[in-house]
C-alpha cells in the first residue's frame, strides 16, 4: 500500500521539493493530487535521504505547498506497448489522446532505454531511397542510421521530411512492414495537422504512431516525449521485427526544455547556459538508432532542428552533429531562390553512405560522382566570389563554365518538385550529364575507368529520356 | 555475501547511500574509504570510485546508470584502485570503459546492457599454451619475463613480474597449458616473503606503470597516409592531436592511422562516440588482414567501447584504462599506438562531473584542473627503456572535437600545450571532399627535426629537403591566391601561374589520399618519395620551360599534369617501378613543347 504525502516543502519553476518521504528511489515517478482532483506526474531527479527534488511533468501551476498530494509510484517512468498502438494518437508522455482508450498491455518499458552493445550492433548497409536527388546521390540515407535536417524557421523542413516519409515508405521491397513513429516537441499545432494530413494522405495513418508535445502543453512533458517515442520505435523495431522511420521534431525545442529545467535547479551552466550533460542526453536519444544482430527491424531517426539564428555552431545543432551519422542542412539562400528542397549540399553528409551505396547497392560510379558533384560545386563558390569582385565577364572560360554548371546543378540536381519521386539511376545519370558541362580534366576525383566508362559515354543518360 | 564475489574480503568497509544526483552520490560520515578506491553500490553492486572524502561525507562517481538507487543503501569498498586485469586475452577483445568485455555482457545480459552485470574482465578458463621462460635459482626483478604465450596469431604475450617485486626464482611448472590464475613461479622475496606469480598482474588505472628510461623521438610511427609521413611526422612515442568539427574526418584518419600503421598493438578507445562506429571497427578490423604479417588486423588490436549513450563516469575512465593497457604491452617491448576518439568527450564528460560537485569551473564550466589532466594524460607516452631493458614505445593520436569547429576552445588549445603534433582538420577542405582534410598551413610537426637523420639514413638523403620545398610551393600559393581573389588569376605572370598549378598538382596528386581506393589507402615512404620527386621534377623542367618564354596556356595543353596528379591511382604498390616512366615522359614532354615552339 502506497504512503500519500501532504504538503511540500517548496516550489521553483517545475520543480518541487518534497521532504520526509521513505524508501523513494532515483529517478522513480510520482503522480501528485492537486486540491483532490487535478492528477500531475513528476520524477525524482535528486534525492537526499528523506529529502526529494521532484521534477513535474505538466508544470506546477495549480499547487501550493498545502493543497497536493504525493503517491510514490514504484516504477521509473514507463509506458505500456504493443502493437495497437500503430494509428494511435499520444500525448507527450504517452497517454491517448484520440479518444480511443487506453493501450491495453502488460508489457510495460522504462523509456529510458539502455544503451546497445556495439558487439550485437550491426553494422547498417542497407539504403533507402528517398526519391530526391541532393540525399539519394550525395548524402543516402541508410536503414538504421541517424540523419538529423538542420533546418532554420520558415523553411520548409516539414515538407522535406513529409516527402521523405511518403516517397521511403513506398519502398521497393513492399514485404517488409514499415512504421513511423512520429515524437513532436513544443511544435505548433498548425505543424502537428500537417504531418498528420500528409500521413493520412500518403496512406500510412494506419502505419503511424504519434507523440504530440504542442508548443502550449507543459515544458518538462517534452524532456519525456522523444524517450517514450523511442521506446515505442524499439518495441515496433526490435519485438515486432518492423523497419520503424523516428521524426523527432523539434530537437531545439527538447533542448531549451533542458536548459529551464537546468537552470531551475541552480546547476553550473556551460556553453549559452545548456546543462554540461546536454551532449550525453542528446547522445542517450540519437543512439537509440540502429539494427540489433539478427533481429529483422530497424530504427531510423530522422531528427528535425531549428538553427537557432540559422547559426550551425550553436551548441545544439554542433553537439548533434558529433553524435548523428551525418546531416542534411537547408539553406535559406537556397529557398529564397525558391529550389525546392533547399538542400545546402556541402555541409551537408552521410557518414554511413560510403558502405550502402556503390556495386550491388546503388552503382558502381556512386562514390566517385558524389565526391566529384560536392569538389565541382564547391568551386562554383570560388567562381562565384571571384565574380562578384571582378565580374562576370573577367572570368576564365573554365570559371565561366562553372557558373554555368553551379546554375544548374541548383535547379535540376537539388531542385526538384515535391511530388517528384527519382529513381537512383535518374539521380545518377543527371549527376554524370550536368558533370559533362565541365572540361574532362577537371573532373579529378573520378578513378579513369569510371570517368572512362560514364563521362565519355552519353547513352546512359539518353536511354532514361 | 554475494555469491559471485570471489574474494574473500575480510573486514569489508561500507558506507550507507544519503545523496543521489545523477552518476554522483553521497554518503555520510567517515567511511574510511580511501581516495580512487572501487567500491560497490547498493543492491545491484554498481561499480564505482572514491573521488572525494571530508569528514562527514564521501563522495563517488558510480559508472553505471543510478536509477532505481535509494538513500540507505549499503555501498562496500574493494579495498583497492580501480584497476585493470593484465594477462593474455586482452587483444582481439572489445571492452567497456572498465575493461569489462562487451562479448560477455551480450552473453549473459542481450543485445542491451544491464547494469550490474557482473562479468570477469578475461576468460579465466581458457588454457594458454605456456612457455616458461625462467630457472630455478634465477635471480628476477619487476618486468623479467616469466614466460610467453601465443595470444593471438601476431602477438606473443610475455608474462612479467610485476613491477615492485623481485627475488629469486624457488620453482617454476613446465611449459604446457595454463589458464591466467594458474601459479607459474614461485619466488623468494629479498625479506624472505614467498610469492606465487601467474600470469595476471592488476594495476590502478590512474597510476603510469614504471619505465627505467626516456628516450628522446626518434623513429618515425609510419602510418602510409602522405600528409601525416611526409608532412607532419609522428614519432613512435609521439603525441598528435587531431582536432575537426563534425564531418572533417577525425574518425577516418584515426582508422587509418590503427589500420596501416607500423605499430605492434592498436589500443583504439572510442570515448563517447558512436555506437556503429564500433561496430563498424571490430567488423572491419577482423576481416581486414594486415600487409606486413598476414593476420587479421583485430590479431593485434583492443577496442574500449563507451559510445555516447554508455555512463558518463566510465567514460572518464576509459582513457586511462586504455592506457594502461598500452603501458603493459609497451612493457614488453612493443610499439603501442592508442587512438583516443574523441578526447573532448572526455573533458566534457570531466565538466559534467565537475558541474555535479558543484566546483567552481573555469573557461566555459570546464574544471579547472582539465589542463593538468590533458598534461597527465600525454606525458604517459613516450619511448621508454622498460624494466627488462627492452624498448617499448605508447604514442597516443587523440581526436579533439572542438565546439563550434572552433580551434580557440579550452580543450584544443590545452591539447595544443602538451602534443608535438597538431593535424588541423579543415571544413572548407572536408566541403570540398578533400580528404584527409588536415589543413597543411594549421598543422605543424615538432618531431621534424628530431626525425630528419631517420628519414635521412632509411628513405633518402633528399627527403626533409623536397619535403620542406613542396610546403614553400604551398605557401606560396596560398598568398597568389589571396590576390586571385581579387583580381583573378589571368593577370598573373606565368611564373606565379606556373606555381599554383604544380601546387593543385601537389594538392590533388599528393596531399590528397583516397582511404578506399586499394592502393592510394596507404603507401609506402619509398612511394610518396618518388612522387614527390615526379612532382617536382616536373617543376623544375616547367621552370625552365616558363624561363625560355613559353606561356603556362602552351604547358597546359599537355595532359602531364593530369597524369602526374594521377600516379597515386595509376601505379600500383607493388609495381614501383612504373613511376621510374614519369621522368621519361616529362622529358618528353619538355621536349615536345620546345620543338612546337621552337
Amino acid at each position: 500500500m502506497a504512503i500519500e504525502y501532504l504538503g511540500l516543502s517548496s516550489i521553483n519553476g517545475p520543480l518541487i521539493v518534497l521532504e520526509g518521504i521513505q524508501d523513494a528511489f532515483y529517478d522513480e515517478i510520482v503522480e501528485f493530487t492537486v486540491n483532490g482532483k487535478e492528477k500531475k506526474m513528476g520524477r525524482i531527479i535528486e534525492l537526499y535521504e528523506d529529502k526529494a527534488i521532484i521534477q513535474v511533468f505538466e508544470g506546477t501551476q495549480n499547487m501550493s505547498l498545502k493543497n497536493t498530494h504525493t503517491k510514490l509510484s514504484g516504477h521509473p517512468m514507463e509506458i505500456a506497448l504493443s502493437p495497437d498502438m500503430l494509428g494511435r494518437t499520444f500525448d507527450g508522455i504517452g497517454r491517448p489522446i484520440d479518444g480511443l482508450g487506453p493501450i491495453i498491455s502488460t508489457l510495460k518499458r522504462d523509456v529510458n532505454g539502455l544503451p546497445l552493445n556495439p558487439v550485437r550492433r550491426e553494422y547498417p548497409r542497407n539504403y533507402i531511397r528517398t526519391g530526391i536527388s541532393a540525399i539519394d546521390g550525395l548524402t543516402t540515407l541508410i536503414r538504421g542510421q541517424k540523419l538529423p535536417i538542420f533546418s532554420g524557421n520558415g523553411l520548409p523542413h516539414d515538407q522535406l521530411a513529409a516527402q521523405i516519409v511518403k516517397q521511403a515508405s513506398l519502398g521497393d521491397d513492399s514485404t517488409e512492414q514499415f512504421a513511423v513513429v512520429f515524437g513532436a516537441m513544443g511544435v505548433k499545432h498548425d505543424v502537428a495537422e500537417f504531418f498528420r494530413r500528409t500521413f493520412e494522405e500518403s496512406g500510412v495513418a494506419d502505419h503511424v504512431v504519434m507523440f504530440l508535445n504542442l508548443a502550449d502543453d507543459p515544458v518538462v512533458e517534452r524532456l519525456i516525449t522523444p524517450k517514450v517515442a523511442l521506446t515505442t520505435a524499439e518495441y515496433l523495431a526490435f519485438e515486432q521485427n518492423m523497419h520503424i522511420l523516428v521524426i523527432l521534431t523539434d530537437m531545439t525545442s527538447f533542448a531549451e526544455a533542458m536548459r529551464e529545467v537546468s537552470s531551475s535547479k541552480g546547476e553550473i551552466p556551460s556553453r549559452k547556459g545548456y546543462p554540461g550533460y546536454l551532449y550525453s542526453e542528446l547522445a542517450t536519444l540519437y543512439e537509440r538508432a540502429g539494427i540489433v544482430a539478427g533481429v529483422n527491424g530497424s530504427v531510423t531517426q530522422l531528427p528535425i532542428l531549428t538553427m537557432p539564428n540559422d547559426d550551425i555552431t550553436h551548441p545544439i545543432p554542433d553537439l548533434t552533429g558529433y553524435i548523428t551519422e551525418g546531416q542534411i542542412v537547408l539553406d535559406r539562400n537556397l529557398h529564397g531562390q525558391a529550389v525546392y528542397p533547399p538542400i545546402s549540399v556541402l555541409p551537408s553528409l552521410s557518414r554511413l553512405m560510403k558502405d550502402g551505396i556503390g556495386k550491388g547497392f546503388t552503382r558502381e560510379d556512386h562514390q566517385d560522382l558524389a565526391n566529384q558533384l560536392f569538389s565541382a560545386y564547391a568551386k562554383v563558390g570560388d567562381a562565384r566570389n571571384l565574380a562578384s569582385v571582378i565580374g562576370e565577364d573577367e572570368l576564365s572560360a573554365t570559371d565561366k563554365k562553372y557558373l554555368a554548371f553551379g546554375k544548374a546543378f541548383e535547379e535540376r540536381y537539388i531542385g526538384q518538385g515535391p511530388e517528384e519521386n527519382r529513381t537512383i539511376e535518374e539521380t545518377l545519370n543527371l549527376g554524370w550529364e550536368l558533370l559533362r558541362m565541365l572540361p574532362k580534366e577537371e573532373l579529378d576525383r573520378v578513378d579513369t575507368k569510371v570517368l572512362a566508362k560514364y563521362y565519355d559515354t552519353e547513352d546512359n543518360t539518353d536511354s532514361d529520356r | 555475501m554475494h555469491s559471485h564475489s570471489r574474494e574473500v574480503i575480510t573486514v569489508a568497509k561500507t558506507g550507507t547511500i544519503y545523496g543521489i544526483n545523477g552518476p554522483v552520490i553521497y554518503l555520510k560520515g567517515n567511511t574510511g574509504f580511501e581516495m580512487s578506491e572501487m567500491v560497490h553500490v547498493g543492491r545491484e553492486r554498481l561499480v564505482g570510485e572514491v573521488i572525494g572524502l571530508d569528514k562527514d561525507m564521501t563522495t563517488i562517481q558510480v559508472y553505471e546508470e543510478t536509477s532505481g538507487l535509494r538513500p540507505g543503501e549499503i555501498v562496500e569498498a574493494t579495498g583497492a584502485a580501480v584497476s585493470v586485469t593484465l594477462a593474455p586475452g586482452i587483444l582481439n577483445n572489445i571492452f567497456d570503459g572498465i575493461e569489462r568485455p562487451l562479448e560477455r555482457i551480450a552473453d549473459s545480459g542481450g543485445a542491451f546492457i544491464t547494469r550490474g552485470v557482473s562479468v570477469d574482465s578475461l576468460d579465466r578458463t581458457k588454457k594458454w599454451s605456456t612457455h616458461i621462460t625462467v630457472a630455478e635459482g634465477e635471480e628476477v626483478h619487476g618486468g623479467t619475463i616469466i614466460a610467453e604465450v601465443p595470444e593471438t596469431t601476431a602477438i606473443v604475450h610475455k608474462c612479467m613480474v610485476p613491477p615492485d617485486i623481485s627475488g629469486t626464482v624457488k620453482s617454476v611448472v613446465p611449459d604446457g597449458e595454463y589458464t591466467i590464475d594458474e601459479v607459474l613461479v614461485t619466488l623468494e622475496t629479498p625479506d624472505g616473503e614467498v610469492k606465487e606469480l601467474t600470469m595476471t598482474q592488476k594495476w590502478p588505472i590512474r597510476n603510469a606503470r614504471p619505465v627505467r628510461h626516456r628516450y628522446p623521438a626518434s623513429i618515425p610511427l609510419i602510418t602510409g597516409q602522405r600528409i601525416l609521413d611526409t608532412m607532419f611526422p609522428i614519432a613512435k612515442g609521439g603525441t598528435a592531436a587531431v582536432p575537426g568539427g563534425f564531418g572533417t574526418g577525425k574518425t577516418m584518419i584515426q582508422h587509418q592511422i590503427a589500420k596501416w600503421s607500423d605499430a605492434d598493438i592498436i589500443i583504439y578507445i572510442g570515448c563517447g562516440e558512436r555506437g556503429n562506429e564500433m561496430t563498424q571497427v571490430l567488423e572491419e578490423f577482423s576481416e581486414l588482414i594486415d600487409p606486413k604479417t598476414g593476420n587479421p588486423l583485430m590479431a593485434r588490436t583492443t577496442l574500449i567501447a563507451n559510445t555516447s549513450n554508455m555512463p558518463v563516469a566510465a567514460r572518464e575512465a576509459s582513457i586511462y584504462t586504455g592506457l594502461t593497457l598500452a603501458e603493459y604491452y609497451r612493457d614488453m617491448g612493443y610499439d603501442v599506438a592508442i587512438m583516443a576518439d574523441s578526447t573532448s568527450r572526455w573533458a566534457e564528460a570531466l565538466r559534467e562531473l565537475s558541474g555535479r560537485l558543484e566546483e567552481m569551473p573555469a573557461e566555459e564550466g570546464f574544471p579547472a584542473y582539465l589542463a593538468s589532466k590533458l598534461s597527465a594524460f600525454y606525458e604517459r607516452a613516450g619511448m621508454m627503456q622498460t624494466l627488462n631493458g627492452s624498448e617499448g614505445s605508447v604514442s597516443i593520436i587523440g581526436a579533439v572535437s572542438p565546439q563550434g569547429g572552433d580551434f580557440s576552445e579550452p580543450v584544443t588549445q590545452n591539447t595544443k600545450r602538451f602534443v608535438r603534433c597538431f593535424w588541423g582538420l579543415d571544413k572548407s577542405l572536408a566541403y570540398s571532399r578533400h580528404f584527409p582534410a588536415i589543413h597543411w598551413l594549421t598543422s605543424y610537426s615538432e618531431y621534424l627535426n628530431d626525425l630528419g637523420s631517420w628519414y635521412h639514413a632509411n628513405v633518402s638523403p633528399k627527403f626533409v629537403d623536397y619535403r620542406n620545398r613542396m610546403m614553400a610551393l604551398l605557401n606560396q600559393e596560398s598568398s597568389l591566391l589571396e590576390i586571385v581573389k581579387l583580381i583573378g588569376s589571368d593577370v598573373l605572370p606565368d611564373d606565379q601561374k606556373l606555381i599554383l598549378e604544380i601546387a593543385r598538382v601537389i594538392r590533388l596528386g599528393f596531399l590528397q589520399q583516397n582511404a578506399f581506393h586499394k592502393d592510394d589507402t596507404s603507401v609506402s615512404l619509398e612511394k610518396q618519395f618518388k612522387m614527390m620527386d615526379t612532382i617536382l621534377y616536373l617543376y623544375k623542367k616547367c621552370r625552365k620551360l616558363i624561363a625560355m618564354g613559353m606561356p603556362m596556356s602552351v604547358l597546359k595543353e599537355d595532359n602531364i599534369f593530369e597524369r602526374v596528379i594521377a600516379i597515386k591511382y595509376d601505379v600500383p604498390n607493388d609495381n614501383l617501378q612504373l613511376l621510374d616512366q614519369y621522368k621519361h615522359d616529362i622529358d618528353r614532354f619538355y621536349e615536345a613543347v620546345l620543338e612546337k615552339n621552337a
